[in-house]
């Protein structure tokens, strides 16, 4: 790992007030003797996002599971809400919902019971409203009893998406979120990625459709091989990967 | 690792608890697999020894507790299917969930399997073994109580470690069985006391050594559940 590509940091983020919801300093994680990522620096405030490219095995998806806390890093610091994630990973993550590759739900649980096993967890009140509510924005609405076997994909990741929404996180990580998507659905998750930065959530979003989501986010990260190669704007992110590659 | 207090694990486990029963009961038709393995095997057991009824008698609470192991490999890993097959467990673990209420909440649904195993496997057993409780019911119960609680939480954790391994189905007895000989044999000995009866008065020995290695695997256990999920 170089040193110089290991001290590249995020520009500070345009909005001035207050403190950083998130803060990665020098975060990385290694398998055996291979760095998956290695040395990445980042800030996040509220109401903000950022869009972090890069080909296959570059890191992106450790990169997110270090920000959603499942996975340690083995250097590094991670700030999340004045929270340092090594002390106290339970206090941060009441701060944090994930959407990943898998939906993360029970196949043989209706649609309306899969949001009631988060919401219990969480002791939320009135779940089955709220529950009800989310479904209804996610497009599930009338499917509250169908189980999650019968869904499609796309529905499951509807769903995924609902309870993300029902978590009501201030930091939000999406992992491809227009996998399995139909045309609809994308238009879907372009709408919800601009009302989730509306309401003042941080989002942090991993995907190789850089190019469709690049002008709709703040930030834009590259990662290669585990390493950060270029911090910018989002909408210069693809033209940046493009340099990249060619070199 | 975690400043949950040990108050605020319970709403969760409860939650944890609830949501594997239910998974439970609609996964019936694995369920009904189970107990259907188990009284073959205790049926087995029987056939292989012969109309021997003072052998089968003899040994009856070995055959026993034989069965209920065997099955608890296959209600084990069944039941960490269902949270490998989307990631659901990951998913659990993106949620301000305390680990230790995950680990509870998963092994007492585990325990609640295997009683309810138990609680047909025992008359079961007294008719192809020919025997009967001529000693305590009341040790009987506590034997059934710990030694499937000492089955569950062990397996509860090596089952969520192995569940995503290649060869899970072998791996899974091969750890737990080792583990496991204490529990084994302390429950044999006094189911055996119960059915055939308690001269020299051991019972109370063998219920101790059960109770102080569910004092053992339930403490350490959880404990060690986090790191097991993030592997």
């Amino acid at each position: 790992m170089s040193e110089a590509v290991a001290t590249i940091e995020q520009p500070p983020e345009p909005l001035p007030n207050g403190q950083p919801l998130v803060i990665g300093s020098n975060l990385g994680r290694r398998y055996g003797s291979r760095w998956a990522l290695a040395g990445a620096n980042l800030q996040l405030r509220s109401g903000r996002s950022l869009l972090i490219g890069g080909h296959n095995g570059a890191g992106k998806t450790t990169l997110l599971r270090i920000l959603a806390t499942t996975l340690r890093p083995t250097r590094g610091e991670l700030i999340i809400d004045g929270i340092d994630v090594a002390r106290d990973p339970i206090a941060a993550r009441q701060r944090i919902g994930m959407l990943a590759h898998q939906s993360g739900l029970y196949p043989e649980l209706t649609a309306i019971e899969n949001l009631r096993v988060v919401g219990r967890l969480l002791g939320i009140d009135a779940v089955e409203d709220r529950a009800a509510a989310m479904l209804k924005r996610v497009g599930l609405g009338g499917r509250e009893r169908d189980r999650l076997r019968e869904f499609s994909a796309g529905m499951r990741k509807r769903l995924a998406f609902a309870k993300l929404l029902l978590q009501d996180p201030q930091l939000v990580l999406l992992d491809e979120p227009y996998g399995q998507l139909d045309p609809q659905g994308f238009d879907f998750v372009d709408g919800l990625l601009k009302s989730l930065v509306a309401e003042g959530r941080a989002v942090v979003v991993v995907t190789h459709l850089v190019e469709r989501v690049a002008p709709q986010l703040h930030s834009g990260l590259l990662l290669d091989g585990g390493e950060m190669r270029w911090t910018g704007v989002a909408a210069e992110l693809p033209a940046a990967m493009g340099r990249w590659m060619l070199r | 690792m975690s400043t949950t207090k040990m108050g605020a694990l319970v709403p969760q486990i409860l939650g944890i608890l609830r949501k594997d029963l239910a998974l439970d009961w609609y996964g019936r038709g694995r369920v009904l697999a189970v107990f259907a393995f188990a009284a073959t095997s205790l049926l087995l057991f029987s056939f292989a020894v012969g109309p021997n009824t003072q052998k089968l008698a003899a040994h009856a609470g070995g055959y026993l507790w034989l069965s209920l192991l065997f099955a608890s490999v296959l209600a084990l890993s069944g039941s960490l299917r269902e949270e490998t097959e989307e990631e659901a467990l990951e998913s659990l673990m993106l949620l301000p969930v305390d680990p230790r209420a995950l680990f509870f909440g998963k092994a007492l649904a585990n325990s609640v399997m295997l009683w309810g195993l138990a609680a047909i496997l025992v008359p079961l057993s007294f008719a192809l073994y020919h025997t009967h409780v001529t000693g305590s019911w009341i040790h009987l119960i506590l034997a059934l109580l710990l030694g499937c609680g000492g089955l569950a939480a062990p397996g509860t954790l090596y089952a969520t470690m192995t569940a995503r391994a290649r060869g899970r189905d072998v791996l899974l007895p091969l750890l737990l069985f080792p583990l496991v000989v204490p529990v084994l044999v302390a429950a044999v000995n006094v189911t055996q006391l119960c059915f055939a009866g308690d001269p020299m008065q051991q019972t109370n020995s063998w219920l101790s050594l059960l109770a102080v290695f569910n004092l053992v695997y339930w403490g350490i256990c959880p404990l060690l559940y986090g790191r097991v999920i993030e592997a």
